[in-house]
């Protein structure tokens, strides 16, 4: 069976454990895309892990993606949730890969976090707290994790400003650190442009 | 007065032995480790956001800054992806390159967890060691980048330039006479590809010192044996890829179960541990050490045999050659766009991963179709591998933290990123 046939009959197979939870699938660059129902995750990662036909043993990664100013350049607007978590899967016993995305809204950014299937869950969750702000519900310990001690905003938003809110300096007076707001001005050196199909030819 | 029983001890940043920026809080029971609770992030430099307000092309040099030391296999995983979207088939002989430098950066990789690992634990002739095996294969990244360290050398659609003819040679100075620069010189005679040829004919010979030194050294069994013991299937759920995993006893490797490149037409084993402790994930990395100069070997025979372009032709991706520049308008115009503008990736989503010396490298893509990427996640081995440090360390003496952490070859250039 060749790669893609495979992915196919995964794709089936998951349609079938997961039922009306999967809201889209696609297989693109030989990868399988699962795009799951939030409330549905957690029961069907344990599916994933434990079923047979699925063995996925190893939770890759897990990330967030936001998708505010997506294709803005082309003048579109995004119409899904904007934020999404990102599960990369992989399977040692069936050498298989897998994507799972689930779409959260900004009002309410909760998903059930799935550190009790796959334990390197734990930090890439507390990364994804860290730098967009999404609740992993059922996380014993989501701190942030890359930031600094007392760091306010979620940095990789894309309404956070590349260069932050604040800077910090020693002040000779007071004889310790001092927060302050940035000084650098926000510069851009090549704009960021989205090109029709077939651009120049 | 009041016993004591439980105490907290900070363990770095400032430590030799926390390998870089590491700041651990440990939970004592005397000298029992109860609990370990890493803080990370003291070198975090957002990458991942710089590489969103950049063109594709400019964040190469990025990737070299993850892993500091293993700079030529982040940039492997983060070409993958992005050839992986324009869908570009990459020359063969700039396959060949690649997976020669990327063994090449194994071998410098795992010198210097070598050196680092074994000086944490007492063996410090290993980084004098280790370090003099290192200079010859910087200078192999200098020929051929023009940086020792941060080469950025791979770009979408091959790498660079061509394997330079010469090595370049030392100069006579107040240091050093004529005689022995000439002895300096030996082995730079000839092309690259014959000095790393020389190199590869001596290194199987320094791993047999390296481990005459350390394999039956009964202070370094002691450090070592029985440390840190995870089990396959505690390894696959705690996301351990690369030596740790094999160390563990999973014949997992991506170059052999989802070849990249050229790897399925090289032949070499890949070595698998038995007890998931910290002696065998040594005893895997020194057997890579060899396997990985065996690669070496073959494509340095290959790459002497055949030759050809090392870029694809595609000038919306690669820029032109500077002499077309001076007669063609096209060239002129193709190399305007491209470094003013850069190109624009298809919209979609892709993951690329390669088997970095640390373990499954990977980095995920979302475009929208611009010149800049409108997401870009690296996964980096070293980030899932120190999260189960308070698993690994629970229950040992304060000593054998300082071995987990050397065992888990901590850089935290890409834990931070």
């Amino acid at each position: 069976m060749t790669n893609i046939e495979r992915l196919q009959t995964l794709q089936r197979r998951i349609g079938e454990a997961a039922g009306d939870a999967v809201n889209a699938s696609s297989i693109e660059l030989g990868e399988l895309t699962v795009d799951l129902n939030v409330d549905a995750l957690h029961e069907i990662c344990k599916k994933l892990l434990s079923g047979e036909n699925f063995a996925f043993d190893t939770l890759i990664d897990v990330c967030g993606v936001d998708y505010l100013t997506y294709r803005q350049e082309a003048g579109e607007q995004w119409q899904k949730p904007r934020f999404a978590v990102v599960y990369h899967l992989l399977s040692t016993s069936r050498n298989q890969r897998l994507r799972l995305r689930v779409f959260v809204d900004e009002s309410s950014p909760m998903v059930d976090s799935v550190i009790d299937i796959w334990k390197s869950a734990d930090w890439f969750e507390r990364e994804a707290f860290d730098l967009f702000g999404i609740l992993f519900k059922g996380h014993p310990d989501l701190r942030r994790i890359l930031t600094d001690y007392g760091f306010v905003g979620h940095p990789f938003r894309k309404d956070f400003p590349m260069s932050g809110h604040v800077e910090m300096r020693y002040d000779e007076e007071k004889g310790r650190v001092v927060y302050q707001p940035v000084s650098i001005e926000p510069r851009v050196l090549v704009p960021r442009v989205i090109r029709e199909e077939g651009y120049g030819g | 007065m009041a016993e004591l029983h439980n105490y907290t001890l900070n363990f770095g940043p400032q430590h030799p032995a926390a390998h870089g920026v590491l700041r651990l809080v440990l939970e004592m029971d005397g000298e029992v480790i109860t609990r370990a609770d890493p803080h990370i992030g003291l070198l975090h430099r957002a990458t991942e956001k710089l590489a969103e307000s950049k063109p594709y092309n400019q964040s190469i040099g990025y990737m070299d800054r993850l892993d500091y030391v293993s700079m030529m296999s982040n940039e492997h995983a983060y070409v993958l992806a992005i050839e992986k979207m324009l869908g570009v088939d990459v020359p063969l002989r700039a396959q060949y390159i690649r997976v020669m430098f990327d063994e090449i950066t194994r071998i410098l990789n795992h010198l210097l967890w070598l050196a680092g690992h074994g000086l944490d634990i007492g063996a410090m002739t290993m980084f004098l060691y280790c370090f003099r095996e290192r200079e010859d294969l910087m200078d192999v990244y200098e020929a051929v980048s023009g940086a020792r360290l941060h080469a950025t050398y791979y770009r979408p659609g091959g790498v660079y330039r061509d394997l330079p003819d010469r090595m370049p040679q030392y100069e006579a100075s107040k240091w050093h006479n004529q005689k022995d620069v000439d002895r300096m010189n030996e082995n730079r005679q000839g092309s690259l590809l014959d000095f790393i040829w020389d190199f590869t004919e001596r290194f199987p010979a320094h791993v047999d010192e390296y481990e005459t030194l350390l394999t039956d050294n009964r202070i370094w069994k002691q450090r070592t044996v029985d440390i840190g013991i995870v089990s396959p299937e505690r390894a696959k759920n705690l996301g351990f890829t690369g030596p740790m995993l094999r160390g563990s006893g999973v014949e997992w490797d991506l170059r052999k179960k989802q070849p990249y490149e050229v790897y399925d037409r090289l032949d070499f084993d890949i070595p698998v541990g038995t007890n998931g402790d910290t002696y065998d994930r040594y005893l895997v990395r020194m057997e890579e050490f060899r396997q990985s100069n065996r690669i070496i070997r073959q494509c340095v025979e290959w790459l002497r045999n055949n030759h050809g372009a090392v870029m694809v032709e595609d000038h919306k991706i690669v820029p032109p050659n500077r002499e077309s520049m001076k007669h063609d308008m096209e060239a002129l115009i193709h190399h305007f766009k491209l470094f003013t503008e850069g190109f624009c990736v298809p919209e979609g989503q892709a993951y690329a991963a390669v088997e970095h010396p640390k373990g499954e490298f990977g980095i995920y893509l979302v475009s929208d179709g611009a010149n800049k990427p409108y997401r870009v996640k690296i996964r980096a081995p070293g980030f899932a591998h120190l999260s189960a440090l308070d698993e690994m360390s629970n229950g040992h003496m304060l000593a054998d933290v300082v071995a987990i952490i050397g065992t888990q070859d901590i850089v935290f250039g890409e834990v931070d990123r």
